[in-house]
C-alpha cells in the first residue's frame, strides 16, 4: 500500500462573503492549493468536494460538477455530505483512493456558502442535520443540542461555564496571528462569560461563527511525490470514522460521542500510534463543549476529565497538547462543508513549520484532525505525520 | 419552507401520543425506538411491538433556547428538554416552567403530550411538570 501525501493546500479567509459566489470561493482555495503542491492541475484524477447546505444558501444541488469546472479540472467529482464532517469525509475517501492504487492525484475539500441567509434561516439550516421529525420537530437547534449535551456533562461530571469559557478564550487567542481565521480578535474569560444566552449554557461565544469560506487539498501518493519531484512532507498515516444513532436522546450517554471514540481508534490503529504520541491536534469545537468532548474521544483524557485541559494550561499554544493553534471552528470560523478540509490543511502546515503559530510546536511530528457532523452522529480521525 | 403532507408511522405516533396513549416499540431484548421502524436499531430484530411510554418521564438534560429558527421565532425562549420514558427518551418542550436555567433541574419529573407551537400552530411534543394541572 502506497503512503498518502499532503502535496498542497489552500484556504480562503473564513468569515463574511455574502456576495461571493460558492464556485468562486472553492476555486480561490483550490488554485492555491495547486500552487502551494507544485502539482499541475491535469495531473489530478479525481475531485472529492464536501458541502452541506448548498441546496439552501444557494439553491444550487450537483455542485461536484460546477467545482470541478471553477478550479479548472476534467476528472470524476463527487460531493460528499456528512453535516459538518462532509470535508473529513471528501479526504478520507481521496486517502483511501490514494492508498488503494485507484489515482496518484486527488483533490479533496469543501466549501460552504452562509452569511448570504440571515441568521434565522442559516440556524434553521443548520439544524437539518438533526433529525427532523424527532429533534427538529420538538424545537431541537444546533447550539440547542450542544447545550443539551454541555448540560449533561456538567450534571455527569461537572464543571462549569467558566471552563468552557478558557476554551473560547485560548482558541480566539490563538487565531490572533492567522490569515485566514474570521475572528482575529481576543475574548478574554470574563467577556466570553458576559456574552448574552444562545442556547443555555452556552452563550455567544461558546458558539462558533457563521462562516464563508473553502478548503482544498492535493493529496498525492509517495510515488508521484518521488517521481515528480514534489515536496510532500506530510503523510496522512491513519484515517477512521464512526457512526452513531443521529438523535441526541438516542444515544447511550448524553454527554459523549462515540462515534468519535470508534474514528479515533481506528485511525490510530491505521497509523500504529496511540493519543500519547500526538503533539498536536485540530479538534471540532463548533461549540466550546465540542472541544472538551473531543479531547476525551481521541483518548487525551478520560470522560469527565476534559472539561479543565484549557483552564489548566494542557491545550494552550505552549502546553503540552496544544490544541486547536489554528484559532479553531470557534475563532477561525466554521464554514460548513469546508471545515475538514481546513483542519487538515492547517496541521500540515503546523508540521511544515509554515503556520503562523508553528514555533509552538517546533519539533511536532505528529498531528490529530478531528471532524465531527451534527451531535457526533458522524465523525472522522486523521492522522499526520512528518514523512520519515 | 412546506413541510411534507404526511409522514406515515410519525403521524400516527403523534397521533396516539396527544390523546395521552404514547407508545414507544420494543424488540425482544428490550431496546426501545421510535417509528417509523422496520427492524431495531440496536439489534436487528424485526420484531417490534408497541409499549406504552411511562406515564412519568425524568429529564435528563435541559437547554434554554433564546436563538430559534424561524418556527420557533416566537416560541422563544424555551426549555428543550430530554427526559427518559421508559423503552426510550424523548424530546421535547418543557412549558410549565420558568424559562431560564434555574427553573428547571436534571431528575425532575414530567408529563408528555402535544401542544400547538406558539409560532404557527402546529402540533409540538411538550413536556409539563408532573402532577400539574
Amino acid at each position: 500500500m502506497t503512503d498518502a501525501r499532503v502535496a498542497g493546500v489552500g484556504l480562503t479567509r473564513f468569515g463574511s462573503h455574502p456576495d461571493r459566489t460558492g464556485r468562486d470561493l472553492f476555486a480561490t482555495a483550490a488554485l492555491r492549493a495547486f500552487e502551494d503542491a507544485g502539482v499541475p492541475r491535469e495531473d489530478v484524477e479525481e475531485l472529492n468536494y464536501g458541502n452541506f447546505m448548498g441546496a439552501l444558501a444557494e439553491h444550487q444541488g450537483h455542485q461536484a460538477p460546477l467545482m470541478a469546472e471553477a478550479a479548472g479540472l476534467n476528472c470524476p467529482a463527487t460531493r460528499y455530505e456528512e453535516a459538518c464532517a462532509s470535508a473529513g469525509v471528501a479526504v478520507r475517501e481521496a486517502v483511501r483512493t490514494v492508498r488503494a492504487g485507484d489515482a496518484d492525484v486527488v483533490v479533496a475539500g469543501g466549501m460552504e456558502r452562509m452569511t448570504n441567509l440571515p441568521t434565522d434561516e442559516v440556524t434553521e439550516g443548520l439544524a437539518i442535520a438533526a433529525d427532523d421529525l424527532f429533534e427538529v420537530r420538538a424545537g431541537v437547534t444546533f447550539p440547542g443540542a450542544y447545550a443539551l449535551m454541555a448540560s449533561a456533562y456538567f450534571d455527569a461530571y461537572g464543571g462549569s461555564r467558566r471552563d468552557l469559557a478558557h476554551v473560547a478564550a485560548k482558541n480566539h487567542e490563538n487565531a490572533l496571528p492567522n490569515e485566514y481565521a474570521q475572528y482575529r480578535r481576543e475574548v478574554s474569560v470574563e467577556e466570553a462569560l458576559d456574552a448574552p444566552p444562545v442556547a443555555e449554557p452556552l452563550h455567544l461565544y461558546d458558539a462558533c461563527p457563521i462562516t464563508d469560506g473553502a478548503s482544498a487539498l492535493v493529496i498525492v501518493s509517495e510515488e508521484y511525490a518521488a517521481d515528480h519531484d514534489v515536496d510532500a512532507p506530510v503523510a496522512v498515516t491513519g484515517t477512521g470514522q464512526g457512526t452513531d444513532r443521529m438523535a441526541l436522546a438516542d444515544r447511550e450517554h448524553l454527554a459523549r460521542t462515540p462515534a468519535a471514540d470508534d474514528a479515533a481508534d481506528a485511525a490510530y490503529a491505521d497509523a500504529g500510534i496511540g493519543p500519547d504520541d500526538v503533539d498536536v491536534a485540530e479538534v471540532h469545537d463548533c461549540f466550546t463543549i465540542a472541544e472538551v468532548l473531543a479531547l476525551e474521544s481521541l483518548g487525551f483524557f478520560d470522560p469527565g476529565e476534559g472539561i479543565g485541559a484549557a483552564r489548566d494550561g494542557v491545550t494552550t499554544a505552549d502546553g503540552d497538547l496544544p490544541v486547536n493553534l489554528s484559532g479553531g471552528l470557534k475563532a477561525k470560523g466554521h464554514p460548513v462543508g469546508a471545515t475538514g478540509g481546513s483542519q487538515i490543511a492547517e496541521l500540515t502546515r503546523l508540521l511544515r513549520g509554515d503556520h503562523p503559530n508553528s514555533g509552538h510546536v517546533g519539533d511536532a511530528e505528529v498531528g490529530v484532525a478531528h471532524n465531527a457532523g451534527g451531535t457526533v452522529a458522524s465523525a472522522v480521525v486523521h492522522v499526520l505525520e512528518v514523512a520519515k | 419552507m412546506s413541510a411534507p403532507a404526511s409522514n406515515a408511522g410519525y403521524d400516527e405516533w403523534l397521533d396516539a401520543l396527544a390523546d395521552g396513549e404514547g407508545y414507544a416499540l420494543a424488540c425482544p431484548d428490550g431496546h426501545g425506538s421510535l417509528p417509523p421502524r422496520r427492524v431495531c436499531p440496536e439489534c436487528g430484530s424485526a420484531t417490534l411491538t408497541e409499549e406504552p411510554l411511562a406515564e412519568t418521564g425524568t429529564v435528563e438534560t435541559y437547554s434554554v433556547v433564546h436563538v430559534a429558527g424561524p418556527r420557533f421565532a416566537d416560541d422563544a425562549p424555551y426549555v428543550n428538554a430530554v427526559a427518559d420514558f421508559g423503552p426510550v427518551r424523548l424530546t421535547g418542550v418543557l412549558r410549565g416552567v420558568s424559562p431560564d436555567v434555574d427553573g428547571v433541574d436534571v431528575g425532575d419529573g414530567v408529563a408528555v403530550g402535544v401542544e400547538e407551537r406558539a409560532t404557527d400552530g402546529e402540533p409540538l411534543v411538550v413536556f409539563r411538570p408532573a402532577g400539574g394541572e
